[in-house]
């Protein structure tokens, strides 16, 4: 089924592809799938991949490729997802201190959605969430799909810094911040744990496709953890 | 071991390659040479792989003490070296003495210049390369742009000295261009008539926020017509990215991977080199062209490159 693929050069090395214009499991996994196809049976040409909700922009060399060859080649490709099984999914969770200084939009989040920040913690550790990709910095891994009572939209100015570990919502996604960069996202808490290490074998602690739950911890806790 | 002692690191120098292709799963940006015409040149002046590792100084440069000497060039932009007090000549590879000083100054044309020296410099390489990625501490010395006191290695080599130098058609092709040329980006059809007509007629101003993640542009606004908010996708090097604002963001080489603003355009991967000598305050332009074009400049430019007479011995 590739009648609904759309391609678009990004530009003069780079082609994106969407599968339509909806987030969805179902094409999620798609782009999982295409992702795992390009791993095992790379095309000469292609530098680096770029999945997100619903594309998957490809960067090439023009000396190597055209957007039309790379087209075909990818069309192909999408033609043989049906008989690819669905990559295995890692369970991960993320200790995580709400509220308080780690937190510090937790009681907007509340007033906002009239709740308890109880209820905003409860609920927000209370799903399994997918990591539809990582993007944006290094280890930034977008969570999705937030309870519909928790969707907030993004501050008005976005903070200028943002603590590395700091978990944070926006719209109907979450995520947590591994480096301080600026950033416009509802801060609720913050985890212990380095989301992204070059030191480390693994240096993302999530991947595309992990199943993500979130643990509330005290504060006697995350540190003992980050002294870890 | 041959070193290079570090003075004085200048306004902001980091060690960079060609950089790390293929991390875009895992949400890392390729970063390199902010000018990788100018690094490919200056490690074949000084008989290295065009990808070797050199550093990259910004607007100042520093001051840098070679203990056992080295045979060095210097390429990009002009920063008024001197050797021992003696002016060096850009783009031509000339042989340090033991306890010899460089010293570098102000920019007196673009906004950066690169040091090679034959060997390359040896860090340890994250992620496939040695370019520094400041923000997230990948690559490069420590992850971080020098300071003074440090002691880079200096990679071994034995291929003889040989006076080198970029042949002055190379170097008159590859002069830094302040009308960039772009193909359209993905969302240009959110944007309307009056505002592209803005966007390619007038100039823009290189801000002062601007820096190796993105060159912010001040000028006409140029709001995307449609409302509502994108959904997240990939962005390619050189993506001009619009937030709601209207002002204009070329994203560049240690940039975010993925973003939600409207690209209204995207810089030709010819002139991107040129992008890496924009200084804050610079006028620049856009010039539209197709596709088909972007892709032969780029291959009549790589042709140019591997020609023979490119570097003259």
């Amino acid at each position: 089924m590739t009648e609904d693929v759309q391609f678009q050069p990004a530009s003069d090395q780079s082609l994106l592809l969407y599968f339509g214009q909806h987030v969805t499991l179902d094409v999620h996994l798609r782009i999982r799938k295409l992702l795992r196809l390009l791993e095992l049976e790379p095309v000469p040409g292609i530098r680096n991949l770029h999945p997100a909700y619903c594309s998957l922009l490809v960067d090439f060399d023009a000396l190597n490729l055209s957007h039309a060859a790379l087209e075909a080649i990818l069309r192909s490709y999408i033609g043989r997802l049906d008989t690819l099984a669905v990559p295995n999914s890692r369970e991960r969770e993320i200790p995580t201190c709400y509220g308080g200084e780690f937190g510090p939009d937790l009681n907007e989040v509340a007033a906002l959605r009239g709740m308890t920040p109880a209820q905003v913690v409860e609920l927000h550790a209370s799903v399994t969430y997918v990591v539809y990709f990582l993007g944006f910095v290094p280890g930034f891994a977008y969570l999705g799909e937030l309870p519909e009572g928790l969707a907030t939209p993004r501050l008005m100015s976005p903070r200028r810094s943002t603590p590395p570990g700091s978990v944070g919502i926006a719209g109907n996604q979450t995520g947590i911040y591994p480096f301080a960069t600026p950033g416009g996202w509802r801060l609720i808490g913050r985890t212990p744990l380095a989301m992204f290490r070059p030191d480390r074998k693994n240096m993302s602690f999530l991947s595309i496709g992990d199943r993500v739950r979130f643990a509330p911890i005290s504060v006697a806790r995350f540190s003992a953890l980050e002294n870890a | 071991m041959n070193v290079i002692q570090v003075e004085d690191p200048g306004l902001l120098t980091t060690v960079q390659d060609l950089g790390r292709e293929g991390f875009g799963p895992i949400g890392v940006s390729p970063s390199g040479a902010a000018d990788p015409i100018s690094l490919r040149l200056g490690n074949r002046l000084v008989g290295n792989v065009e990808s070797a590792a050199g550093l990259e100084m910004t607007l100042l440069g520093g001051t840098f003490l070679f203990p056992q000497g080295a045979i060095v060039a210097l390429t990009g932009s002009d920063f008024g070296a001197t050797l021992d007090c003696a002016a060096v000549v850009l783009g031509t590879s000339f042989e340090v003495a033991p306890r010899q000083t460089l010293r570098l100054g102000p920019t007196r044309s673009g906004a950066r210049c690169y040091l090679c020296v034959r060997g390359g410099i040896s860090v340890p390489r994250s992620l496939g390369s040695a370019s520094t990625h400041i923000l997230n501490g990948l690559g490069g010395f420590g992850g971080r742009p020098l300071r003074e006191g440090d002691v880079l290695r200096i990679g071994s080599a034995t291929n003889p000295f040989r006076k080198r130098t970029i042949a002055p058609q190379i170097s008159e092709r590859f002069s830094s261009r302040k009308v960039l040329r772009v193909t359209p980006g993905p969302q240009v059809d959110w944007f309307s008539q009056p505002s592209l007509h803005s966007f390619y007629e007038g100039s823009y101003r290189v801000g002062e926020q601007s820096n190796r993640m993105g060159l912010r542009l001040e000028g006409t606004p140029v709001a995307p017509r449609r409302a509502g908010e994108m959904i997240t996708e990939g962005v390619s090097l050189g993506a001009v990215q619009v937030p709601a604002g209207g002002l204009p963001i070329i994203l560049f080489v240690d940039q975010q991977t993925t973003g939600g603003y409207p690209k209204i355009a995207n810089v030709i991967s010819a002139d991107l080199h040129c992008v890496g000598q924009l200084r804050p305050r610079d006028e620049i332009r856009f010039e539209q062209v197709t596709f088909e074009a972007a892709r032969s400049l780029l291959i009549e430019q790589e042709q140019l490159l591997a020609s023979e007479d490119s570097i003259l011995e």
